[in-house]
């Protein structure tokens, strides 16, 4: 009953910030049709008053307006996990990213959704990349992959190697979509983030050994105040490690109701990981995952998903010395769920997306799997099954039309529906690309150029 | 220059030449102490300095040992060819004798007898792959503790200092780099300092030792650095430079320092009157800048210091080679293409600093336009450097989007021989063209496809890798017996990681 009213309250959360979504009923014809779990060659995609009504291969309904797609490719917007995008403007500029939190008493329940801004810049670039929909995360320790890790690169991205959260608890990811409008949030809340493995053990002191006893610590103490609430606000409780805010919003963490995305990358790390989830009832999703191949059996085993940057190949540290692209295809030959991240935690550089499910695939996964990976795998990942990531009736309308293949760097999105809204193809970076088209050298300066 | 190629005096004749202003008989005085004995016999023992003291007797101190690995004579045939210089030749063939280039034509072209063919046919074959901006070896995977040897932030002028130097050859990333294809590859420092030190350009073989893969003849680099970072590696310990301004003197002040100390030795050569000047590796570097022997390899995100950078090269009377980071260089380009310089470039990399916020995936078409251009793609990432051809076919699609016509035998000069030219290596490599070394890579698919993969890889006509093969997947001594190691991580050929 609970479960059934929170996924109705997801759902109406996500059709109210649908910005100022088309009425109109819009057909999309005679392209190839990836819907996120099938192909349908010369299909119909219908949408209208925001969501898909019909994917298939009958005519388009009459009173449509038609959208002549033969010879394109049309598909799901692809959904950026691990991502930072509407939270951080310019990686560098501490003001500008509102995903690194530093407060000590504010950790498990440091809510990423407040610092969201609709206006980012970064939106239509990575919308450009045909991606429609994030999940944004904290900033936090780990999840490598598709990074640059010198001078030049102290500060991008939501996973970088850098970065320390104060506490064993990163905050709480958002799902938001990259429509133009006034509010991009989803839905707030939708999992806790925590890095394990070298990143986990540092915050505590160094040592596996010591985070994993705080860890259970910790949620011991989170049900002991569950249970006695009263008792708590009576100060008649033993003194607690974390503050109220963090004490409420692990609550769900610890009774299996929010996942915990765990940042990991070391197959014994995830072994253990695993282990700790079954004992102590907590629903995870794998967060890196770079060696997660070695024991692809104990993940699909174990039914948890996996986000993971196929590119990440090296051993940047001796976490990752079994790095290998050939990651994302043997656990999704293992069964395991998986959903790609793009590069540098996917802020500036989540159009990448598609270009890394592509190298997934040239490193042997199925094609129908990594275009899986970058839309239902996501949303299923997220709980969001069948309301986004995929062409089918009811979901929302993130529709791509593409001018080949999307996950080819030569392929351009073309069309872009979000929520049934037809989005502006450009941005901020079109703008300055186009000012200088003829060289910058006219008889006015470029500034008198718009 | 090849000067590993000239031993005896004709190695101390070039070095006067590199030097520049020197008198013919300064030249010769030098000329028998070309092993650095400083046995002379002559007049001149005065001017012959201790073993060490004189940059002139020995100018290549840590000579490459490069080689090349065991090659064959071979031919191959059927693929489509870009030839980094222009060309696409369907059906091509691709001659290669004594690991040069022999000749590249169509399939009338004649296949010597005895020479093994190599099968291209549904294939495509384009010239090596070259990053002119790599930290390979000197930040390493992994990069932990006591493996961090890219930059010597310790002063904004390290001139003194030669990537080289911290060059770790069993660094993982040049087998998955070789992967991609890449065969030539300039390793740098890091970017905190003004002058960061010299870079080293490598051929990306296997080796024990830097100097087995160090490119004979390269001209060597010097890594400087524009804008946000020097200032705030260095602002930040309240020392100068902590602006752009400090920037500017900080170069000002190193050239002057250097052109003082050339012309020091310059007048002690002349007249060997008074105590020679001490060697002093800062100045030397620089002083290889101003006399053309060395060349500068900027890293220089926004026009506007580009074009200070340009008057600051009149004003000392250097060359910029190359602008590297150049992610504003679509705003000057007409500048660039009238100086000769290169811009070296990503296509998907902004944001992650102010001088990165107004990069533009058509930045290298951009930057291709204007007649004379050098428009390059670099990584300046170990997993970047991987997947070259795809960042340049991202900056194609980029360029294609605003309506440019760019041909894909165009582009791939991008990722080849703009590169070799951003090097000073053009006349060695970056094309398939007669005379050349025979770096190449055959190629699955077409190059500017995400699905295509290396699945050959020559450097000098010699196999180096063959995704087929895992006799040619070579894996450095770090990685044997690794976590992982020995496993296949899939039924798909793999080769590196």
């Amino acid at each position: 009953m609970r479960l059934k009213s929170l996924i109705l309250g997801a759902a109406c959360m996500a059709a109210l910030s649908t910005p100022a979504f088309a009425q109109s009923l819009t057909a999309i014809t005679g392209g190839r049709v990836l819907t996120g779990t099938s192909v349908i060659e010369n299909g119909t995609v219908v949408i209208q008053n925001g969501r898909v009504v019909s994917v298939g291969t009958g005519v388009a309904p009459s009173g449509a307006r038609i959208i002549d797609a033969r010879g394109k490719v049309v598909a799901p917007g692809f959904v950026a996990v691990d991502s930072g995008l509407g939270g951080i403007e310019v990686s560098s500029v501490g003001g500008s990213d509102d995903l690194r939190n530093g407060a000590n008493s504010i950790s498990a329940s440091f809510d990423v959704s407040y610092g969201l801004d609709p206006w980012s810049f970064t939106l239509p670039v990575a919308r450009l990349g045909g991606i429609t929909r994030a999940i944004v995360v904290p900033n936090h320790a780990g999840g490598g992959g598709g990074g640059h890790a010198h001078d030049d690169s102290d500060f991008a991205g939501v996973g970088h190697a850098g970065y320390q959260s104060p506490s064993l608890f990163a905050g709480q990811a958002a799902i938001i979509h990259l429509a133009q409008g006034t509010d991009i949030l989803v839905k707030p809340r939708v999992a806790m983030v925590a890095p394990f493995g070298e990143a986990g053990a540092g915050i505590v002191g160094g040592a596996r050994g010591a985070q994993f006893t705080q860890f259970k610590e910790t949620l011991a103490e989170v049900r002991l105040y569950a249970r006695n609430k009263g008792a708590y606000d009576r100060a008649g409780l033993r003194d607690l490690s974390l503050s109220r805010a963090d004490l409420e919003a692990l609550i769900p963490v610890a009774n299996g109701s929010m996942p915990l995305i765990v940042t990991v990358r070391r197959a014994a790390d995830i072994q253990q990981v695993l282990r700790l989830a079954r004992e102590e009832g907590v629903r995870i999703i794998l967060d890196g995952a770079e060696e997660g191949w070695l024991i692809a059996d104990q993940i699909a085993a174990a039914n948890v998903p996996v986000l993971l940057n196929p590119l990440a190949n090296l051993p940047g540290n001796l976490e990752t010395r079994a790095a290998r692209l050939q990651n994302a295809t043997v656990l999704d030959a293992a069964g395991v769920v998986i959903a790609i991240k793009g590069n540098e935690g996917s802020v500036h550089r989540a159009r990448e997306t598609r270009y890394n499910a592509g190298n997934a695939v040239s490193h042997g996964l199925p094609y129908e799997a990594a275009i899986e990976a970058i839309t239902v795998n996501p949303a299923r990942i997220f709980g969001m099954a069948g309301q986004f990531g995929e062409l089918r009736a009811g979901a929302a309308a993130d529709v791509v039309i593409w001018s080949g293949d999307p996950l080819e760097p030569l392929s351009n999105a073309e069309t872009i529906f979000i929520g049934g809204a037809e989005q502006a193809p450009t941005s901020r970076q079109f703008l300055l690309r186009d000012r200088y088209r003829d060289g910058g050298e006219g008889a006015l300066p470029p500034a008198y150029t718009r | 220059m090849r000067l590993h190629t000239m031993r005896g005096s004709s190695l101390a004749v070039l070095a006067c030449a590199v030097a520049g202003s020197l008198a013919l008989s300064a030249c010769a005085t030098t000329g028998d102490s070309g092993s650095g004995d400083g046995a002379s016999t002559d007049d001149s023992d005065k001017r012959t300095l201790a073993r060490g003291l004189d940059a002139a007797t020995n100018p290549d101190p840590f000579p490459s040992t490069y080689r090349g690995l065991p090659r064959e004579n071979m031919a191959i045939v059927g693929g489509t060819v870009f030839t980094g210089a222009g060309q696409k030749i369907e059906n091509g063939v691709v001659i290669v004798t004594d690991g040069k280039v022999a000749s590249v034509g169509d399939a009338s072209t004649a296949v010597p007898a005895g020479y093994r063919v190599v099968d291209a046919r549904g294939r495509f074959v384009t010239p090596g792959i070259i990053d002119v901006h790599s930290h390979l070896g000197v930040y390493p995977s992994p990069g932990v503790t006591g493996m961090s040897d890219g930059n010597e932030a310790t002063s904004p002028n390290t001139a003194q200092v030669w990537a080289e130097h911290s060059l770790w050859p069993q660094d993982p990333g040049f087998n998955t780099a070789r992967a991609g294809g890449v065969t030539t590859l300039q390793i740098l420092p890091g970017s905190a300092n003004l002058f960061g030190g010299r870079g080293v350009t490598v051929r990306n073989v296997p080796s024990v030792t830097m100097q087995g893969m160090k490119m004979p003849g390269a001209p060597y680099g010097v890594k400087m650095a524009c804008g946000e970072n020097p200032s705030r590696v260095y602002g930040g310990r309240n020392q100068s430079p902590a602006t752009g301004m400090g920037n500017m003197a900080g170069y000002r002040a190193a050239f002057i320092a250097a052109q003082d100390y050339r012309a020091k030795w310059d007048k002690w050569r002349e007249d060997g009157e008074g105590s020679p000047p001490t060697r002093n590796l800062q100045n030397e570097t620089i002083a290889g800048v101003l006399d053309g022997s060395i060349l500068v390899q900027n890293h220089c995100y926004r026009a506007d210091e580009m074009a200070q950078m340009i008057d600051l090269s009149r004003e000392f009377g250097f060359k910029i080679t190359a602008f590297h980071h150049a992610v504003e260089a679509y705003k000057v380009a007409p500048l660039l293409a009238r100086e000769g310089i290169c811009a070296d470039m990503w296509t998907g990399w902004w944001g992650f600093k102010m001088e990165a916020l107004d990069a533009v995936e058509a930045n290298a078409a951009l930057v291709d336009a204007p007649a004379g251009s050098c428009a390059v793609i670099h990584s300046d990432d170990a997993e970047l450097t991987q997947r070259l051809n795809q960042e340049a076919a991202a900056g194609l699609a980029a360029g294609r989007r605003m309506g440019m016509t760019i041909s894909e035998e165009r582009a791939i000069s991008w990722i080849t021989l703009n590169p070799a030219r951003s090097l000073g290596i053009a006349d060695q490599t970056g094309s398939l063209e007669a005379g050349k070394r025979a770096d190449v890579v055959v190629w699955s698919a077409n190059p500017f496809s995400v699905y295509a993969r290396a699945d050959q890889v020559f450097i000098d006509g010699a196999l180096t890798f063959d995704r087929m093969n895992p006799a040619y997947q070579p894996v450095s001594d770090f990685e044997l017996g690794q976590p992982g190691f020995g496993l296949s991580a899939a039924t798909v050929p793999q080769g590196a990681r």
